[in-house]
């Protein structure tokens, strides 16, 4: 069968189990509708929760952006896995027991003011809309890579399905499937990668296979003899000496600036509405935590195999395209050439591929529609003078990856189906986030205390539609920001939420006065500092005009130390909290009072406004 | 009275153990994985340079080890301090 084939036929099956998951998972009150009842197991739950984690960015682009950055990659992987040791030891366990539904009532309850439940539910608000958008647009980026389909078509595909499952089983149903869409997105990840360790080191582990040496049969796929039995990460720092690349294991990036960036991307993680939800959703406290860390297994599983692809993709790649005539140009290479993803200006006018340091033309490729000399697809941007022939997008090395290794056509379309899977599982839980801050703390909360669960719900079902609309329209016309503004959601999260919570819990005595002028000044500090370098000046974002070299990309760090200590010194001269709210926060602190005959959780279906 | 004190304490070890885990979290990260990252990939063990291994790989691992340790830790505080869960 063919690769468009395999591929209609994988994507048709994995949608039909979301389908028939979400529809067995109906959701009829608003504790199944916010909450999935708090029935679901600790491990189901962390897979939930990678697969609501892992978005198309993590699948699709983030071995890719290892595989240029060389050592400078590994802050991502560090910086979105550390959040779930902070969500673990000081975020889940509390907010569970708490038993509300969202962030925003957590923090309007624990600040006893409806101001701060506005301003964190704008910022949820805020936050999952700038992180949808790119999920939406990533599942019409797969349909029209791997089936020609044009890319709004693929975006209304993807809201029909995500329509159906978040609105109709709500937490309920958009849990299940996301068990069902981590199984696949793992497998579509480590299968090609499992396949490329072996036939390049012949370990079949590829986190181990990355430090192994090249075996005979990966010398002979590389077409280079004098590389068996050398570690393949010397290997590959051989190759970009000789190419005057900067060593692939060396980094590059400013300290100070990786530094701050880590930071931000964990805190962020640790304080992003969509993935503290998850942990409501468990029946215990102790569940709470166990489930951090199942979430973290299930997403190391893939964090630790995405290095190693990048490893093995860029030794691919460099090996099987530099100084290779483009007539014995292997045959994805012109299968990806229309696609934009790749290529190659003949600068020197001989006809073979050369790859080197600098670039080749200025933007992304704009493709003439004429062919070359030698057939290749001829583009009409500005040429550079750096040596360097070939333009690669960082997102080919994992979608082009298996078909480099030459691997059969039904892992091709695997990715495919993979990439789907994480871009709508992230998508449904960000949806999830925007529906019950409308419907949970806005008209609930704050204009309509007095309706009926009923109303609620029809609320619920209606702020998912409308939702769902929205992130596809954001898909479709695509705002030419989404991809500069994803440093805000992390850095706005850093910058809001996690204060708030965190000394919410760990200090009796903050008090609104210290939240409010906390958040307000760390969104604002953080929002400015992005605004300017991303769209008031995008031409002096370069390290010298840095402040203290922290790009914008880090600077919701310092934003979250602002907010920090302001929170801590107002309180301090400001009235301390009512003493129920202090009492409240006590409670907090343990799962349940035996002494008292508690001996479970008290979960309140009905949330007493 | 008695009572509040214990709850008291309970919180305490609890603060305890999250700060030695974070430490652990804090040097195998920031301080293995950045500060120190090129002072330690002088060292390999098989193809991996050290720095670099705990920035792509070590960091991560512990990170699951480290929660692991705190579920089993936290498990025992609850039954010992009597505020476990049925």
């Amino acid at each position: 069968m063919s690769i468009t084939t395999w591929t209609w036929v994988l994507i048709g099956i994995t949608f039909a189990i979301y389908i028939l998951v979400a529809i067995r998972a109906r959701a009829l009150s608003t504790g199944a509708f916010y909450a999935a009842e708090r029935t679901i197991h600790p491990v189901l739950n962390g897979m939930a929760t990678g697969a609501d984690w892992m978005s198309a960015a993590s699948f699709i682009s983030m071995a890719g952006l290892i595989s240029f950055m060389g050592r400078d990659g590994s802050m991502y992987l560090l910086g979105w896995t550390g959040g779930y040791v902070l969500l673990a030891m000081l975020l889940a366990p509390y907010l569970r027991k708490y038993g509300k539904f969202t962030v925003p009532s957590f923090i309007g309850d624990r600040y006893y003011s409806q101001s701060a439940r506005i301003v964190s539910l704008l910022c949820a608000i805020f936050i999952s809309f700038t992180y949808v958008a790119g999920q939406m647009r990533g599942v019409g980026v797969v349909f029209s890579r791997f089936l020609n389909v044009p890319i709004n078509t693929g975006v209304v595909i993807g809201m029909c399905i995500v329509f159906f499952y978040a609105v109709l089983g709500g937490m309920k149903g958009i849990t299940y499937t996301q068990v069902a869409q981590y199984c696949v997105l793992i497998v579509a990840y480590l299968i090609p990668a499992i396949y490329i360790s072996i036939m390049l080191t012949g370990n079949p582990i590829p986190a181990l296979g990355f430090g192994s040496s090249i075996s005979a049969d990966g010398a002979r796929l590389l077409n280079d003899s004098s590389l068996q039995g050398r570690y393949l990460l010397d290997a590959l720092n051989g190759i970009h000496r000789d190419l005057g690349l900067a060593e692939y294991t060396s980094g590059v990036r400013p300290k100070i600036d990786v530094f701050f960036i880590v930071v931000a991307l964990m805190v962020g993680t640790a304080g992003l509405p969509h993935v503290i939800i998850r942990f409501f959703t468990v029946p215990k406290i102790r569940d709470a935590r166990a489930s951090a860390g199942w979430a973290l297994i299930f997403i190391v599983l893939l964090y630790t195999a995405a290095p190693a692809v990048a490893a093995f993709a860029r030794t691919n790649f460099i090996k099987s395209i530099h100084n290779v005539h483009y007539a014995d140009a292997p045959d994805w290479f012109k299968n990806w050439e229309e696609t934009g993803l790749i290529a190659w200006v003949d600068k020197n006018d001989d006809g073979i591929m050369q790859y080197g340091p600098g670039k080749v033309f200025a933007g992304p490729p704009k493709y003439s529609g004429t062919t070359g000399h030698y057939g290749q697809a001829m583009v009409t941007n500005v040429v550079c003078n750096d040596p360097n022939e070939l333009y690669i997008d960082q997102d080919i090395m994992v979608l082009a990856n298996p078909e480099i290794a030459r691997l059969p056509n039904w892992v091709v379309a695997l990715v495919a189906a993979g990439g789907l899977a994480a871009a709508l599982s992230t998508a449904a839980g960000l949806l999830l986030v925007i529906y019950s801050s409308i419907s949970h703390d806005l008209m609930k909360g704050v204009l309509m205390p007095s309706m009926s669960e009923k109303g609620e719900l029809l609320w619920a079902r209606c702020g998912a539609a409308g939702a769902v609309v929205v992130a596809g329209l954001l898909g479709i016309f695509p705002p030419g920001f989404v991809a500069q503004v994803v440093a805000f959601a992390f850095g706005l999260a850093a910058a809001s939420f996690f204060p708030a919570i965190i000394m919410g819990i760990f200090n009796k005595k903050t008090n609104v006065y210290g939240a409010m002028t906390g958040m307000i000044a760390g969104i604002g500090f953080t929002a400015i500092y992005i605004v300017y370098f991303k769209f008031i000046n995008p031409g002096a974002n370069k390290p010298d005009n840095w402040w203290l070299g922290i790009s914008p990309e880090g600077i919701g760090t310092v934003g979250m130390l602002i907010n920090f200590a302001l929170l801590i010194t107002v309180s301090k001269f400001t009235p301390e909290p009512p003493q129920e709210i202090q009492d409240l926060v006590g409670r907090l602190r343990y799962p349940v009072e035996r002494t008292r005959g508690e001996t479970k959780v008290t979960t309140r279906a009905r949330s007493p406004y | 009275m008695e009572r509040e004190q214990e709850l008291q304490s309970y919180w305490i070890s609890n603060i305890k153990y999250i700060a030695v885990l974070l430490s652990i979290w804090f040097v195998v990260s920031y301080l293995c994985g950045i500060i120190l990252v090129d002072q330690l990939d002088a060292f390999s063990i098989a193809g991996f340079p050290v720095g670099f291994w705990f920035a792509n790989q070590g960091a991560e691992v512990t990170f699951c080890l480290l929660i692991l340790v705190y579920v089993r830790l936290m498990n025992r505080l609850d039954k010992k301090y009597n505020v476990f869960e049925d």
